[in-house]
C-alpha cells in the first residue's frame, strides 16, 4: 500500500507528473475517438447513398 | 513504382484498410510499454527528481509537432507540384493531429516548467516558437474551413502551408535572436542533463508510439476525407439527374 | 514596367479619391498608440522603455487592417480578372498593387511614427533607428500581407482569418525592427539588426508577390 502512495506522490511532484501524462492521454484519446467516429460515419453515409442509388437503378430497369 | 501508384483511391483504401489496424495495435502496445518504462522503470533524475518523467511525453510531443508540420508541408508541395489527388487529403488530415501534439507540447512544457522555473510560463525561445507553430496550425485549419469550394480550399491551404514552412525557420531564428537579447539571468535550460541510456529507451519507445498513433489517425482521417469527397460527388450527381 | 507604373498610378488615384482608407489606417495607428499610456500609466520612464515595441505592434496591426482592400475591391468588381486576362504577368500586377498599398499605408505610418515616439517619450537616440526600421520593415508588411489578402479573397468576412494567417508571419519583422531600435536606444550597434531586417525584406521582394500571385490565380479560376 505504501509503495502505491509513494508511486502516486512522485517524490512530491505528483501534482505535475500525473496531470502531464493525464492530459496527453486524454487529448490523444479524444482525437482518436473523434477521428474514428468521423471515419465510420462517413463509411455509413456512403454505403446508404450507394445502396439507395443501386435500388433506384434496379427500379429503373 | 511511380509517384502515382498510390494515387488510385481504391488501391489506397485497400492498403489503408490493411495498415490501419496494424498501426493502431502497434501504437497501443508501444504506448503501454512506453508508459510503464517512463513511469516505473526509468530512474528519477538526481537534479530534477521525478519531474524528469514529464520529458517522456513532452519531448515526443514536441517532436511530433514539428514532424507533422514537415509532413503537412511536404504533402502540400506534392499536391501543388504533382497534383497528386491524395496529397492534399494527407495534408488536411495531418493538421489536427499536429495541432493536438503542439498543444500537448505546450501544456506538458508548462507543467514541467512550474517545478523547474517556479512559474507556469516563461517566454523561453523554444516555448514561444512552439506557441507560434500552434498559431500556424490553427490558421491552416481555419483556411480549410473558410473556403467553401473544396478544390480551391485545397490549393489555398497548400500555398499557405508552403509559405508557413518557409517561415518556420525564419521565425525560429528571430525568436532565438529575440531571446538572447532578453535572456533572464537564471533560467534552467529545458535540455536538463545529458540523457542517460536508461532514459533513452522509454523516450524512443514513446516517440515510436506517437508515430504509430499518427499513422493510424492519418489513415483514418484520409479515408474519411476520401469518403466525404465521394459523398459530395454522389449528392451532386443526384441533384443534377 | 510602364504598365506596372500605370497600375500603381491607378491604385493611388483610387485611394486618393476614396481618401478614407489611408486616413483610417493612420487614425487606427495613432489611436492604438494612445491607448498604451492610458493602459499602463503615464510614467515617462516606463513609456520610453516600451515605446519601440508599442510603435511596431501598432504599425503591424494598422498595416494588417488595411490589407483587405489590397485586392478585395478589384476582385469584386472584376477588374482583377481583367488585369489577369490583359496578358500582363500576374506577379507584376500583384507587385504593383503591393507598392501602391505601401505608398498608401506604410509610408503614412512611417511619417507618423516619430510624432508618436515623441508622445511616448522615446529616447532621442532611437529616432534614426525608428525611421530606418520603419522604412525597411513596412514594405515587408505589405509584401507578406499580400499573401494573406490573396488567400482570403474568396472568403466572406475574412478579416479575422486574415489576422490569424498574417500576424504569425509578421513576427520576425516585429522582432528585428524593435531590437534595432532598442539597440540604438541603449547605445549599442543597431547594424546587425537592421541588416537582418533588410535581408528579410529583400527575401520577401521576389517570393511574396510570387506566392500571392499563385493565390490570386486560384481565386480567379
Amino acid at each position: 500500500m505504501e509503495s502505491v502512495t509513494e508511486f502516486m506522490s512522485m517524490g512530491g511532484y505528483g501534482g505535475y507528473v500525473w496531470p502531464a501524462f493525464g492530459i496527453v492521454l486524454f487529448v490523444m484519446a479524444l482525437l482518436w475517438v473523434a477521428s474514428m467516429r468521423g471515419w465510420r460515419n462517413s463509411e455509413k453515409i456512403l454505403a446508404t447513398l450507394r445502396n439507395s442509388r443501386r435500388e433506384r437503378e434496379d427500379v429503373a430497369e | 513504382m511511380s509517384m502515382h501508384y498510390f494515387a488510385n483511391p481504391a488501391r489506397f483504401t485497400r492498403l489503408a484498410g490493411r495498415i490501419q489496424p496494424l498501426a493502431g495495435c502497434l501504437a497501443a502496445i508501444l504506448l503501454i510499454v512506453g508508459l510503464y518504462l517512463a513511469l516505473v522503470q526509468a530512474p528519477a533524475d538526481y537534479q530534477q527528481g521525478e519531474t524528469v518523467r514529464i520529458m517522456f511525453v513532452h519531448v515526443p510531443s514536441a517532436w511530433m509537432a514539428l514532424f507533422c508540420y514537415s509532413f503537412l508541408a511536404v504533402a502540400s508541395a506534392v499536391a501543388l507540384i504533382w497534383k497528386h489527388p491524395l496529397a492534399d487529403l494527407a495534408a488536411k488530415a495531418s493538421a489536427p493531429i499536429g495541432a493536438g501534439f503542439t498543444f500537448l507540447a505546450l501544456v506538458t512544457g508548462s507543467l514541467w516548467g512550474k517545478p523547474m522555473w517556479g512559474t507556469w510560463w516563461v517566454w523561453d525561445a523554444r516555448l514561444t516558437s512552439v506557441l507560434i507553430l500552434l498559431f500556424l496550425y490553427l490558421g491552416y485549419m481555419a483556411l480549410w474551413q473558410a473556403i467553401e469550394d473544396s478544390q480551391k480550399a485545397a490549393k489555398a491551404a497548400a500555398v499557405l502551408a508552403l509559405v508557413g514552412a518557409v517561415n518556420v525557420p525564419i521565425i525560429k531564428f528571430s525568436v532565438d535572436w529575440w531571446n538572447t537579447l532578453h535572456q533572464p539571468a537564471s533560467v534552467l535550460r529545458m535540455d536538463g542533463p545529458a540523457i542517460h541510456p536508461s532514459m533513452l529507451w522509454p523516450l524512443l519507445i514513446m516517440a515510436l508510439a506517437f508515430k504509430a498513433y499518427f499513422v493510424t489517425l492519418l489513415l483514418a482521417r484520409m479515408r474519411m476525407e476520401l469518403n466525404l469527397r465521394r459523398i459530395r460527388a454522389l449528392r451532386l450527381a443526384e441533384r443534377s439527374s | 514596367m510602364k504598365q506596372l507604373g500605370a497600375i500603381i498610378q491607378r491604385d493611388l488615384r483610387l485611394a486618393a479619391r476614396q481618401g478614407g482608407a489611408t486616413f483610417l489606417a493612420l487614425v487606427f495607428f495613432v489611436l492604438t498608440v494612445t491607448l498604451f499610456p492610458l493602459g499602463i500609466g503615464p510614467e515617462p520612464a516606463v513609456l520610453a522603455r516600451v515605446a519601440p515595441g508599442v510603435l511596431w505592434v501598432a504599425a503591424l496591426l494598422a498595416a494588417m487592417l488595411s490589407l483587405d482592400r489590397l485586392f478585395q475591391a478589384d476582385f469584386e468588381d472584376g477588374s482583377l480578372e481583367q488585369l489577369a486576362l490583359s496578358g500582363l504577368p500576374i506577379g507584376g500586377v500583384v507587385l504593383a498593387k503591393i507598392i501602391a498599398h505601401w505608398l498608401t499605408t506604410g509610408l503614412p505610418l512611417l511619417l507618423a511614427a516619430p510624432i508618436l515616439a515623441v508622445l511616448l517619450n522615446m529616447d532621442d537616440e532611437g529616432f534614426a533607428a525608428l525611421m530606418l526600421t520603419m522604412l525597411i520593415g513596412t514594405p515587408a508588411l505589405s509584401l507578406i500581407g499580400a499573401i494573406g489578402a490573396a488567400l482570403t479573397l474568396t472568403v466572406r468576412r475574412g478579416g479575422v482569418l486574415l489576422s490569424l494567417l498574417v500576424l504569425p508571419l509578421y513576427i520576425p519583422v516585429l522582432i528585428f525592427g524593435v531590437s534595432a531600435i532598442d539597440a540604438a536606444v541603449h547605445g549599442l550597434n543597431a547594424k546587425p539588426h537592421l541588416l537582418l531586417l533588410a535581408a528579410l525584406t529583400v527575401a520577401c521582394l521576389p517570393l511574396c508577390p510570387w506566392a500571392a500571385a499563385a493565390a490570386v490565380k486560384l481565386s480567379l479560376e
